[in-house]
C-alpha cells in the first residue's frame, strides 16, 4: 500500500442540461475520515463514483487529483450499502475477490487472519445467505480491508443494519481503516459525527464544512458534544431544505 | 405430498378418460380406454422399448449438443457488440420459421437416420438456450461490476467470476425448458421420415388404425418426457442456486 494521500475534488457534474451539482471543491484529508452528509439526491453518491471512477451517467468536468500525483481510481476499495457478497462464493472467497479477479496469487494468511479480525472464522465456508446482515456486512469490510488501498470510499455502508449493529461496525470500521484516507457518504447526522474527522455537509446549494466534535473518532454514541454535534446537523440539512 | 398429488391428478385423468369411453360407447379404433391401452402397452414393451431407446439417444445427443451451441452463443453475444447486431436478429428468424416446415429441409440435408432428428432436436431447444443464458448475462447486478471495476478486473475475469456465475440460474432455466421442448423435436424428426423412433411407431400404428399403440407410444413419449424434465431439473439444482 502506498502512503494515504489527500485527495483533492473539484467541479462540476450535470445529466444533459440539468445540474446535478453546482461547482464544488472538496478535499479529503490523508489518513482522515471525511464524511460527506446529505439527503437524497443531492449528488453526494456521483461524487463518490466519480472518484471511485465508476459510471455515474453525468458528465462531469474538473479534476479529481491525490497530493502525491498518482491516479486515484486504480488505488481506491469500496464499499456500499449493498454488501456486494457474490452469493454462490464462501465467505473465505469473496474476501478474497479481487485477488481472483485480477489473477494474482491469493495471500491466504492475510485472508485468514483478516476474517479473524472481522470474528467470521467458524463461517469461512459459509454462503452468505448463511449470515445475518451485520456478518455479511464484516465479510464486505474484510473484503475492504484485503484490498489494501491507501483510498477508501464508503457508500452509506451502514444504513441499512439495525441500530446497534450499526454502532458496532461503525467502531470495527473505524479502527480497521485508520491511517487511510476515508470518504463516507452518508445521509445520518448520528453516523457523521460519530465518525467524521471532517465533516461536510451537502445541499443543492453546495458544501458546508461543520465543525467536528472535539473527541477523537470513534466517539462514544453518548458523548454529549456528540450529541450536540449530531442535532446541529440534523438543523443545518432541515435548513438547507426548506 | 407432491407425490400423492400427482397420483391423484393421474388418477383423476385416468377416471375422466374411462368415464368418456364407457359413456359414449366409441370404437376403440377412435379412442380406446385406458385398459386396452395398458394391455397393449404390456404386450408390446419390448417393441416400445426399442423405439423409446432411439428417440431417448436423438433427445439426449440433441440437448448435449443445443446446450453447448447455445451456451457458446450467448457468451459471444455478451461479449461483443458485433455479434449482437448481426446474430440476434437472426436467431430470431429462426425462431420465426416453423420447424415443421425444416424438418423435411433437415432430412434431405442429414439422411434418414439418427442425425436429422438431432438437428430437429437442436434446432429447437437452441433459441430458449442461447436467449436465457444471454438474458442472464447481460442483467448482472450493476454493485457487483463496480465492485469489480474497483478491484481492476479485466472484463474476461469478469466474465468467468461473476457474469456466468450470476447467469447460471438463467441457464438452468433454459435448459429446464430445453428438456421439455428436444422430444417435440426429435418427434417432428421422426414423422417426417425415419424407420424407428416413437414418433415413427406412432404414425405407423395410427396408419394401420392401432389407435391403442399409438397413445401407448404417445403416453410413453409423455412419460419419457416427464422423467426427463425432472432429472435436467436435479442436474440444475445446483446451477440454479436452489438447496438440494
Amino acid at each position: 500500500m502506498t502512503p494515504a494521500p489527500d485527495l483533492i475534488f473539484e467541479g462540476q457534474a450535470s445529466i444533459g442540461s440539468a445540474s446535478l451539482f453546482a461547482p464544488l471543491s472538496l478535499s479529503l484529508a490523508s489518513g482522515q475520515w471525511t464524511c460527506l452528509l446529505g439527503g437524497s439526491g443531492v449528488g453526494k453518491t456521483t461524487v463518490l463514483r466519480l472518484i471511485a471512477g465508476l459510471d455515474t451517467g453525468a458528465d462531469f468536468s474538473g479534476q479529481i487529483a491525490a497530493s502525491d500525483g498518482k491516479p486515484v481510481a486504480e488505488r481506491v476499495a469500496y464499499m456500499a450499502q449493498n454488501d456486494l457478497l457474490l452469493p454462490w462464493a464462501t465467505v473465505a472467497q469473496n474476501v478474497s475477490l479481487g485477488a481472483r479477479l485480477r489473477g494474482e496469487k491469493i495471500d491466504r494468511n492475510r485472508r485468514d487472519r483478516l476474517i479473524a479480525r472481522m470474528r467470521l472464522t467458524d463461517h469461512m465456508n459459509k454462503k452468505p445467505a448463511e449470515l445475518s446482515g451485520g456478518q455479511r456486512q464484516r465479510v464486505a469490510l474484510a473484503r475492504t480491508l484485503m484490498e489494501d488501498r491507501p483510498i477508501v470510499l464508503l457508500d452509506e455502508p451502514f444504513s441499512a443494519l439495525d441500530a446497534r449493529t450499526r454502532a458496532d461496525m461503525q467502531d470495527l470500521a473505524a479502527e480497521a481503516l485508520q491511517g487511510r484516507t476515508v470518504l463516507l457518504v452518508t445521509h445520518d447526522p448520528a453516523e457523521a459525527a460519530r465518525l467524521g474527522q471532517t465533516i461536510v455537509v451537502m445541499t443543492q446549494h453546495g458544501l458546508t464544512h461543520c465543525q467536528p466534535p472535539p473527541a477523537p473518532a470513534p466517539r462514544k454514541v453518548d458523548d454529549l458534544e456528540t450529541l450536540e454535534t449530531q442535532g446541529s446537523l440534523l438543523r443545518l440539512l432541515r435548513e438547507e431544505a426548506a | 405430498m407432491k407425490y400423492l398429488s400427482a397420483l391423484a391428478a393421474t388418477l383423476f385423468a385416468l377416471g375422466v378418460w374411462q368415464a368418456i369411453v364407457s359413456l359414449t360407447g366409441l370404437p376403440k379404433f377412435i379412442l380406446p380406454g385406458p385398459a386396452l391401452v395398458v394391455e397393449t402397452w404390456w404386450q408390446n414393451r419390448w417393441l416400445i422399448a426399442e423405439h423409446t431407446w432411439i428417440t431417448a439417444v436423438e433427445v439426449l445427443i440433441g440437448l448435449a449438443c443445443g446446450t453447448f451451441l447455445g451456451v457458446i452463443t450467448a457468451l459471444q453475444l455478451a461479449n461483443s457488440r458485433a455479434a449482437r447486431v448481426l446474430v440476434q436478429p437472426m436467431l430470431v428468424f429462426t425462431q420465426a420459421l416453423p420447424v415443421f416446415a425444416l424438418a423435411p429441409l433437415l432430412t434431405l440435408w442429414l439422411g434418414y437416420g439418427l442425425w436429422s432428428k438431432v438437428a430437429m432436436a437442436v434446432l429447437i431447444i437452441y433459441f430458449p438456450i442461447t436467449s436465457s443464458f444471454f438474458d442472464g448475462l447481460m442483467r448482472t447486478p450493476t454493485g457487483y461490476l463496480d465492485l469489480a471495476r474497483t478491484m481492476q478486473a479485466s472484463s474476461r475475469s469478469v466474465l468467468w467470476h461473476i457474469r456466468i456465475p450470476a447467469a447460471l440460474p438463467s441457464l438452468a432455466s433454459g435448459m429446464r425448458l430445453a428438456a421439455v421442448y428436444a422430444p417435440i423435436g426429435a418427434v417432428i424428426g421422426e414423422w417426417v421420415g425415419s424407420s424407428q423412433g416413437l414418433g415413427y411407431l406412432m404414425l405407423l400404428a395410427n396408419g394401420r388404425a392401432k389407435t391403442d399403440l399409438m397413445f401407448a407410444a404417445m403416453l410413453t413419449l409423455g412419460v419419457f418426457s416427464i422423467v426427463l424434465h425432472i432429472l435436467v431439473r436435479h442436474a440444475t439444482a445446483r446451477m440454479a442456486g436452489e438447496a438440494h
